[in-house]
């Protein structure tokens, strides 16, 4: 059977990870090349390398980054953060990246996705959607969640389904950060009714969170960062857990 | 050892040539025909559409050179699907190694068929050492139907050859180059066909 998969998120600034780590005995925790490398031999199925560099020249500092991580990781890996164009994106995935992520850009230019998808194909074209829950329904913010638009965010998923994406990752604003479980109702009806995988992100704290989002989010992957940076939930723990659980995941 | 990579308009050549480093090995990556015809192996990697794919290696002449080579050869993903009959990707004639066609995935589950599944009835060489229900990386929206060559299985949907095998071409509709230590030892195992 298909695995649920477990990706492990790394914020990159300036070619380093920014996050601290403590959750394994390696020399450069900040090395996202070493990081990453540890993440696989762990058990992640997947990374995503997110750059939060704020200065455009520093971000030819994570184009080399990417390189170095193609070279060492034998899983697939992700790169997100500050794309604008197909230049961009062609640039990442020459170095190596297995997928590249856009968030805003798509937003602001959503005949991006389609131009992507029909250059480099869709199985390497992913659509971060930045989800907020408000009175009006759950409302795109873009960004990194500073900017409120005018889009919802079913309706902007499936348009970008049409246009071409390969997968949705999906980031609930009210629960990043929280560790209080991840947005289900928002990730189900995505899941459920999507033809393309949804990644779910935003809220992990326990293991039962990742149990929750795979049994009633019906979430193709799930995404967290800082549970898995310091070792909270160690990745191996976890998908025995969800294993025990009757969650098909590769272990 | 004398390893080609064939070179054309597909996606995951430089993945395949890193993995191949991570082995040791520096193959070559190449569309020179004389150079593919005289390596010890060939591997014939793809990411892409199947139509454009074969309009490339029909006017470089590879088309032409695959069905003669005699040393073992290995296709992946669309490698695979290049090597068989027909895809029903845009009505793509292809090599015809394998008497089989590519179909589209019934929309009855999400398509591409993404992430890790598992192979299983394996057999031959090619899976020396490889775990029976070994986890292995997928990305495709196209598959080969069970036949006689089929040397693993995958559920998805339906099940289909996760690879093939015909004298000395091999084939895998997996990652192997992004499959983890598995995918490693089946680089390996093909290295030491």
């Amino acid at each position: 059977m298909l695995a649920k998969r477990i990706i492990p998120c790394l914020d990159i600034r300036d070619g380093q990870t920014v996050k601290g780590v403590n959750f394994i005995n390696i020399r450069h925790a900040g090395d996202p090349v070493e990081l990453g490398a540890a993440y696989a031999e762990q058990g992640a199925d997947e990374l995503v390398y997110l750059d939060i560099t704020a200065s455009v020249e520093k971000r030819r500092t994570f184009a080399g980054l990417v390189e170095k991580v193609a070279r060492t990781l034998t899983i697939p890996f992700t790169v997100g953060g500050g794309i604008r164009n197909e230049d961009d994106v062609a640039r990442l995935l020459d170095a190596g990246a297995d997928k590249i992520s856009i968030n805003t850009a798509a937003v602001n230019n959503p005949d991006l996705v389609e131009i992507l998808a029909r250059r480099f194909g869709s199985q390497c074209i992913v659509v971060a959607i930045d989800t907020k829950h408000t009175e009006t329904g759950d409302i795109v913010y873009i960004h990194g969640g500073r900017t409120p638009t005018e889009r919802i965010t079913r309706d902007w998923a499936m348009e970008i389904v049409d246009r071409g994406a390969g997968e949705i990752l999906l980031t609930s604003m009210d629960h990043d950060g929280t560790k209080n479980g991840f947005a289900l109702k928002i990730i189900r009806e995505l899941a459920e009714n999507l033809p393309i995988p949804v990644i779910a992100s935003g809220g992990a704290g326990t293991r039962n969170h990742f149990l929750d989002v795979f049994n009633e989010g019906k979430a193709d992957a799930a995404l967290a960062a800082s549970v898995f940076h310091f070792g909270e939930i160690p990745i191996p723990d976890l998908k025995r857990y969800l294993r025990e659980n009757k969650i098909e995941v590769r272990l | 050892m004398n390893i080609a990579v064939i070179k054309y308009n597909a996606g995951n050549i430089h993945s395949v040539r890193l993995a191949l480093q991570r082995l040791g090995i520096d193959p070559l990556v190449t569309d020179d025909l004389q150079e593919i015809r005289s390596a010890d192996k060939v591997i014939f990697p793809g990411v892409g559409e199947a139509s454009s794919a074969m309009e490339n290696i029909r006017r470089s002449g590879i088309a032409d050179l695959i069905p003669l080579l005699t040393q073992p050869v290995l296709g992946i993903c669309l490698g695979l699907q290049l090597l068989c009959r027909n895809s029903e990707e845009n009505s793509s004639k292809c090599l015809g190694i394998f008497n089989t066609d590519v179909r589209r995935f019934p929309p009855d589950d999400k398509v591409p068929h993404m992430g890790w599944n598992q192979i299983r009835d394996l057999k031959g060489d090619l899976f020396r050492k490889v775990d029976p229900d070994a986890y292995v990386y997928f990305v495709h929206s196209y598959y080969a139907e069970l036949d006689t060559f089929t040397i693993a299985t995958t559920d998805y949907i339906l099940p289909f050859s996760a690879a093939m095998q015909q004298d000395n071409f091999y084939a895998v509709q997996f990652h192997p180059e992004k499959s983890g230590t598995v995918g490693e030892q089946i680089l390996r195992n093909f290295l030491a066909l």
